[in-house]
Formats: C-alpha cells, sequence, structure tokens
C-alpha cells in the first residue's frame, strides 16, 4: 500500500513514467481516466508490481505501455494477445494484462481475442473502447455503432457492430464486465475482481473520443460525453449479453455479466499430459497466485 | 475546517473539466489564467468544501489534480497549519 507522507505525490504517480507526460491523448479523451482505474486497482489488489507484466499493441490505447512504469512491451497491431499468451506460457508466475483498444483487439486482433477465450489462458484483457479508430483518422471499427458517420462512412455506418461481451461470453471467457469512463470506482473494483479470477478475463470500457467519434457525430466534447455516460448508463449485473449491444444515442448497459469458472489453459494441459504420459510427464512447479 | 485538500498540477492540465463537473462537493472551477500550453487549469474556488476523497484523481485523464485526506497529511499536521 502506499504511503502517503505529504501531499505533493499523486497516487498515480508511482504507476508512470513521468518523464514521458504529458501524454498525446487529447482533451477529453478517457483513456488516461482508465489508467487511473488500473492504477487504483493495483494499489488496491497488492499485486507484486514485479510479476506484474503490462501487453498493449497499436493504437491510442496501446500507448499505455509506454506510459506505465511496469514491465510493459508495444506490440505489432492487433498482436498484443499472441505476445501476453506467448509471455503467460513461458513464465506462468506471471500476471499477464493485456490493455489496448477496441480495433486492436477486436478488429486486427479479432482472432486471437476469440481464441484466448476459447482456450482460457490466464489473461487480464482491458479494451478502452472508443466505438472507432481514433489513431489513423476516425475510420469504421468493427465496434462503431449503426448510423455513426465516420470519416468512411461520411453518410452514417450500416455495418452491423460487434458486441464484445457477447462475443468474448460465447468464445469462453470466465469475467466479463463493462463500464464507461465515468464509471471509475466501480471498474478499479472490476479490475481487481478480475486479478482474483484464473482464466480469461475481459473488461470493456466505453471511452469518448471527442476528437474523431463524438465531433463528427456532433455529440459535443468529452465532458458532454461523461454526462451522457452518466445519464444514460444503466447497472445490469448478470445481464444476458446477447442483449447489451451498443446503439448510437441508447442506453449503455454496464455491470458485471459473466463470472463462472473454467479450468484454464495451463492446467487443462497438465490434466492431460498427466493423463497420457503418466509419470513421465515431469510437472512444472504449480503457479503461484501472486495477488493474496 | 476542511477535510482534505485539493492539489493541481497546473502544466499537465487539458482542461478537460471532469474534476470541475464531477467534484461532489463542488470545489473547482475552471480558472481565467492559462497554463503554459493554453489552456484554462481548474482552481479552487472552495477549499474548507473539500472531502479529500479523490474523485477528481480518479477523473483526470492527464493525471493533473489529486486530492488527499486530511490524515494524510502529516506534514501539515506536524505544523499544525492544514489548509
Amino acid at each position: 500500500m502506499l504511503n502517503i507522507v505529504d501531499n505533493t505525490v499523486n497516487p498515480v504517480e508511482p504507476f508512470l513514467r513521468s518523464d514521458r507526460m504529458p501524454h498525446i491523448w487529447c482533451p477529453g479523451c478517457g483513456i488516461g481516466t482508465t489508467v487511473n482505474s488500473f492504477a487504483r486497482a493495483l494499489i488496491d489488489s497488492k499485486i507484486d508490481l514485479e510479476s506484474l507484466a503490462l501487453v498493449s499493441g497499436i493504437g491510442c490505447t496501446g500507448r499505455v505501455a509506454g506510459y506505465v512504469k511496469l514491465d510493459s512491451f508495444h506490440t505489432t497491431h492487433g498482436r498484443a494477445i499472441p505476445f501476453a499468451t506467448g509471455l503467460k506460457l513461458a513464465n506462468p508466475k506471471l500476471n499477464v494484462v493485456v490493455y489496448s483498444g477496441d480495433g486492436d483487439l477486436s478488429a486486427i486482433g479479432g482472432n486471437h481475442l476469440i481464441h484466448a477465450a476459447r482456450r482460457n489462458i490466464d489473461l487480464k484483457v482491458i479494451c478502452v473502447n472508443n466505438l472507432i479508430y481514433a489513431m489513423t483518422g476516425g475510420q469504421t471499427a468493427p465496434t462503431t455503432p449503426g448510423h455513426a458517420t465516420t470519416s468512411t462512412n461520411p453518410y452514417g455506418t450500416f455495418e452491423p457492430a460487434f458486441n464484445l461481451p457477447h462475443l468474448v461470453e460465447a468464445a469462453g471467457a470466465v469475467y466479463v464486465a463493462r463500464w464507461t469512463t465515468f464509471h471509475v470506482r466501480q471498474l478499479a473494483r472490476s479490475i481487481s475482481e478480475a486479478f482474483q479470477k484464473k482464466g480469461f478475463s475481459f473488461i470493456e470500457v466505453i471511452s469518448p473520443c471527442p476528437t474523431l467519434y463524438q465531433r463528427r457525430n456532433k455529440m459535443g466534447d468529452g465532458l458532454d460525453t461523461m454526462k451522457y455516460y452518466k445519464e444514460k448508463s444503466k447497472v445490469k449485473h448478470g445481464a444476458p449479453t446477447s442483449e447489451v449491444g451498443l446503439t448510437l444515442n441508447g442506453e449503455i448497459a454496464v455491470g458485471k455479466f459473466v463470472d463462472r469458472d473454467r479450468p484454464d489453459y495451463q492446467s487443462m494441459m497438465r490434466a492431460q499430459y498427466v493423463e497420457s504420459l503418466g509419470e513421465r510427464y515431469i510437472e512444472e512447479p504449480e503457479a503461484e497466485c501472486v495477488c493474496g | 475546517m476542511a477535510k482534505g485538500r485539493v492539489s493541481i498540477v497546473v502544466e499537465r492540465c487539458k482542461a478537460c473539466g471532469f474534476c470541475v463537473e464531477f467534484c461532489p462537493t463542488h470545489v473547482l472551477a475552471l480558472s481565467s489564467a492559462f497554463n503554459s500550453k493554453g489552456y484554462h487549469p481548474p482552481h479552487v474556488v472552495h477549499p474548507e468544501k473539500c472531502s479529500g476523497c479523490d474523485l477528481c484523481g480518479m477523473y483526470c485523464p492527464d493525471f493533473a489534480i489529486y486530492g488527499t485526506k486530511a490524515g494524510e497529511l502529516k506534514v501539515n499536521k506536524a505544523t499544525g497549519g492544514e489548509k
């Protein structure tokens, strides 16, 4: 636990590479807010930072890896989950967090997302969903809701969007939650809970992109979007994920949708090898949970 | 006497206004002064109302503001000069 002796240190500061501040995120962008919640979750869950690794892909959210003072890696586009999978398999004692955006995780890395959920690899995935490809100029992403105006759909998006909680639940995730950047304390608690779970945990955070999404759709700035989240989000713990899809200006269902237990990849692998090889299988030491 | 205190790192602020809007006790307002990047950072208008809940710190996307509870202000307590 951090001990604040004087009032000159922000509680998030020990988790940041201060020399890289100010960051590149736009005024009103919610990604910094999610980093705050993540840092608070690390403080609350008393995780040993030596046993924590953070992996990001490409995109605005991908920059998180460069701003946090943790063991972090900024991978190629869409490959945050494959890198994290390799990291987890090579060193099962690590707590591996994947911190990336919706475009990186669900579009370019969509294949990896569903297969990591299917295998139930012990990763904590935080997906900051700003409903658009933000860094490349506001193109339609798989998560862009219908009728939204984007740079590639100036007359409105007509493609059906991904409902990410439904997708990862169907693929096999053990913990699925969604919050918005307005729900900072709930998000921090959710991340702490995910650290206690063994298996594929997925937390979607709806975040404003005032520069490219809100501006083109005449939804105001970041603050107006936060007020919209406050007004229109409804906590629905345990709601069926098939009913939590997002619409352009509609209600946002938030909460913890899925919390279940399934054997994770490494325990299934161990069980299979013990069954077929018997005594010839030399077991690796059991991965200890350092989350306490 | 205020239960807490809010600290602002003026040069990091990008004036999104989250802290001003969501402060539960309405301690803050955007100032008319500029920082070196041309943004209007918040300033404290009601220091006596601050509860030190640090909600401003949780909302701030730029890590530019944070609240501290009076009990944690050991340095100030020792001198008896808590603001």
